[in-house]
């Protein structure tokens, strides 16, 4: 039959992507370092496998965590690609089952109604039909809701939707109408034939009693074949590549993978993984409250798959991870960020459509020389100490915090010493976030000698930007502590006596220290121990940056304080006698953005503190003297 | 110099700057890249604070007047020192983003060397 060549252009394009895919994993494989190959080969042979089998039905299929977000996003997804998946598992075995072979390529099961016209009348087949209809409803219904989220985005609880290239367009269309041609082409044979369940039938008899459906029929065909096989060539180059990728990252993930500090297949993989669905932009404070649209994780990586040169996206960032919570892929777009950061500068090199193609990528860069040198630090000879405080550059401008600090240290009886108290030494991570490792080394070295020789057990430290350098860069024999912990174990020991302050207080996570280390409960349990502690809106994982963050070295100060005054707007929604923060960067840019008086934790517990025993006899004799003169 | 020291300072050699033919170079390309740069009234809160300035003669302000007058060569020193814990972002009172500044100029230097400013 001549007019079975419509095929040919379905068949080219599958063949192509899986051969592509193949041969594109092997080359990530490949570039593997050898202890990741190790893992993703341990990993293919044990537990995460089943993990991995779990998380792509549960994620790359029903999109849970877009659900999560918002249902009639998390339906459009679904009903693509589980709807798509079924109605190629139940193609299959349809052809299997009611064709006249076995064992069909699957050109035959996409194209099944061409080849068996009348199929379906009765009993089971009839059921099966209905059941096949009832897949492409679905499918159909989700794209309905894809088209409107294109024009409103507001609807599906996104405040903005992605930009894209004219690639991914065509590809986009190529999609769209994958389905309404199988719905037309499907029609028509049926409409012809007289066959069909409630969709395919109904529309099919429709057309036909005014149409020559019988010769229609082929041209729809034709066009789902097109619209699949081009569908197919664009994708390794449009954003749908995400699909395929996305099953090679999940296993890579749960296989114990991570991004690390330097580019490698992972980051590739995961670059390829982003589906720009947008769900960071619409989270992203520099997006809703500072007016910034362009800098986004969806943008960020787009520039880095287009090889583009994005400097000025990578730099303006916050760093604050709100965008990596919410990651439905659960790409770790900070260290991507990062390790793009110390690449510094890029040649714009837009690669041709072709060399998109291509399996491995030389980007071009520009070799990073250092910038800073702090070869005239002199090295100190600290006297030793079990504990020793350090207060970060941060705490010195807030001196509040660190009066409140030795007011609390002394009265549990710490014995500790102040390692920055005559001006210390910048703990390194601000260099760290703008991508000067190697400057930062020289740092790290410098305050690390300190430490060592004092000798100390623990670590106190009032800054969360220090806490995570310390935690995760340092090599320290002392116990490294953010006060918030220290706090916390001084109260549960029994060496800290403390009142009640009658006050209601909401708690802001910083960045660098719920999301950036982990620690959501000890400031908590610290704060209901001595305050009445109220709930804020968005907490914990999903906390808000204040915007004064140093992860940014480029944003205007005007719109940093354009997303303070938002955050802590969302903060005193529940009009608060005291905003608590346990960042003194935080409480800075707090301060400026609200009437609500700010605190740090420190201070909060020390104002708890019980007065010293003479102050307190001597407020008492006062007091018994008013009384008696009163009365 | 015997002199000089008994009042305990000396006279400086007399300089001078031709703002006509000073090298503009490096100033245009801060402002270009941190356009709030222009806001400095050289207040000096940010030498007073830093935390690179309390170990080594770093100093933003005596910074922010060598890229003007486009003095390149003790720039160039000068540019290494800061630890971009960005205190004198947080001091400033004209919102100026101090640490950028550093940066830029920093980068104009690099690209100065490579001839490409």
């Amino acid at each position: 039959m001549n007019s079975e060549l419509f095929i040919i252009p379905f068949n080219l394009g599958l063949y192509f992507i899986l051969i592509y895919s193949v041969v594109r994993s092997t080359v990530w494989f490949r570039d593997l370092s050898r202890s990741d190959k190790l893992r993703l080969q341990r990993g293919f042979f044990g537990r995460p496998f089943m993990q991995s089998i779990r998380e792509i039905f549960m994620e790359s299929l029903l999109h849970r965590k877009i659900f999560r977000k918002n249902p009639v996003l998390g339906y459009m997804h679904m009903s693509l690609a589980f709807g798509w998946f079924l109605l190629i598992v139940f193609g299959t075995i349809e052809a299997d089952f009611f064709g006249e072979r076995h064992l069909n390529p699957p050109s035959h099961a996409i194209f099944f109604r061409w080849f068996n016209p009348g199929h379906g009348d009765t009993g089971f087949a009839s059921v099966y039909n209905f059941w096949m209809d009832l897949l492409l409803a679905f499918i159909l219904s989700g794209l309905l809701l894809a088209m409107i989220k294109r024009f409103i985005p507001g609807m599906m609880g996104m405040k903005k939707t992605t930009r894209h290239t004219w690639v991914d367009r065509l590809a986009l269309i190529s999609l769209w109408l994958i389905f309404p041609a199988r719905l037309f082409a499907e029609s028509f044979t049926c409409g012809a034939n007289g066959s069909g369940s409630f969709l395919t039938g109904n529309l099919g008899a429709t057309l036909a009693s005014f149409l020559p459906a019988a010769q229609i029929a082929p041209w729809f065909w034709w066009l789902y074949s097109l619209a699949l096989g081009t569908f197919f060539f664009l994708l390794p180059v449009s954003r749908y590549f995400h699909i395929p990728v996305e099953l090679f990252l999940i296993f890579m993930r749960n296989s114990g993978i991570t991004t690390g500090d330097r580019s490698s297949s992972y980051t590739e993989v995961q670059t390829h993984a982003c589906s720009s669905c947008g769900v960071c932009i619409s989270v992203c404070q520099m997006s809703y409250a500072a007016g910034i649209h362009n800098i986004q994780s969806a943008y960020f990586i787009k520039g880095l798959r287009n090889d583009r040169d994005i400097s000025a996206i990578t730099a303006n960032c916050l760093m604050c991870g709100r965008c990596e919570e919410v990651c439905p892929v659960g790409i770790e777009l900070g260290p991507m960020r990062l390790i793009e950061r110390r690449q510094g500068e890029r040649q714009d090199s837009i690669p041709g459509f072709l060399e998109r193609y291509s399996l491995t990528r030389k980007r071009s860069t520009i070799e990073r020389l250092p910038t800073q040198s702090y070869s005239y630090l002199e090295r100190e000879d600290p006297a030793r100490a079990d504990v020793l405080f350090f207060a970060g550059c941060m705490t010195h401008l807030t001196p509040s915090v660190i009066a409140a600090m030795k007011k609390i240290m002394e009265s549990a009886g710490v014995r500790y010493r102040f390692m920055d108290e005559k001006g210390g030494v910048c703990c390194g991570r601000p260099l760290m976030l703008a991508g000067r490792d190697r400057e930062a080394r020289e740092l790290i070295n410098h305050n690390s000698d300190i430490i060592w020789k004092s000798g100390a057990k623990i670590l106190v430290t009032s800054c969360p930007i220090c806490y995570k350098v310390f935690r995760e860069s340092y090599y320290l024999e002392a116990q490294v502590m953010h006060h918030s912990e220290f706090m916390k174990n001084l109260i549960e020991e029994g060496s800290l006596r403390l009142g009640y302050l009658h006050r209601k207080v909401v708690y802001h996570d910083p960045c660098e220290l719920g999301r950036g280390s982990g620690i959501y409960e000890d400031p908590r349990s610290v704060i209901s121990y001595v305050a009445e502690l109220q709930q804020a809106t968005q907490e914990k994982n999903m906390s808000l940056c204040c915007g004064g963050s140093l992860g940014n070295l480029t944003l205007a100060s005007g719109k940093r304080a354009l997303i303070a005054a938002d955050a802590a707007k969302i903060l005193t929604q529940s009009s608060p006698d005291e905003l608590i923060t346990a960042c003194p960067l935080c409480k800075k840019t707090f301060v400026q953005a609200t009437d609500t008086k700010v605190s740090d934790i420190a201070e909060l517990v020390a104002a708890a503190l019980p007065e010293p025993a003479r102050k307190a006899r001597s407020r008492i004799r006062r007091m018994t003297a008013r009384t008696l003169a009163d009365g | 110099m015997d002199q000089a020291n008994k009042f305990g300072f000396t006279i400086n050699r007399s300089r001078l700057i031709d703002y006509d033919r000073s090298d503009r170079k490096v100033r245009d390309y801060v402002t270009l890249m941190e356009p709030s740069f222009r806001l400095c009234f050289a207040c000096g809160g940010c030498a007073a604070t830093c935390t690179a300035g309390y170990h080594k003669s770093f100093n933003l302000r005596r910074m922010n007047t060598l890229i003007r007058r486009g003095e390149i060569e003790p720039l160039r020193e000068e540019v290494t020192r800061c630890m971009l814990c960005g205190k004198c972002l947080l001091v400033c009172p004209r919102g100026v983003n101090t640490r950028n500044v550093v940066a830029a100029a920093a980068a104009a230097i690099r690209k100065l060397d490579r001839n490409e400013l």
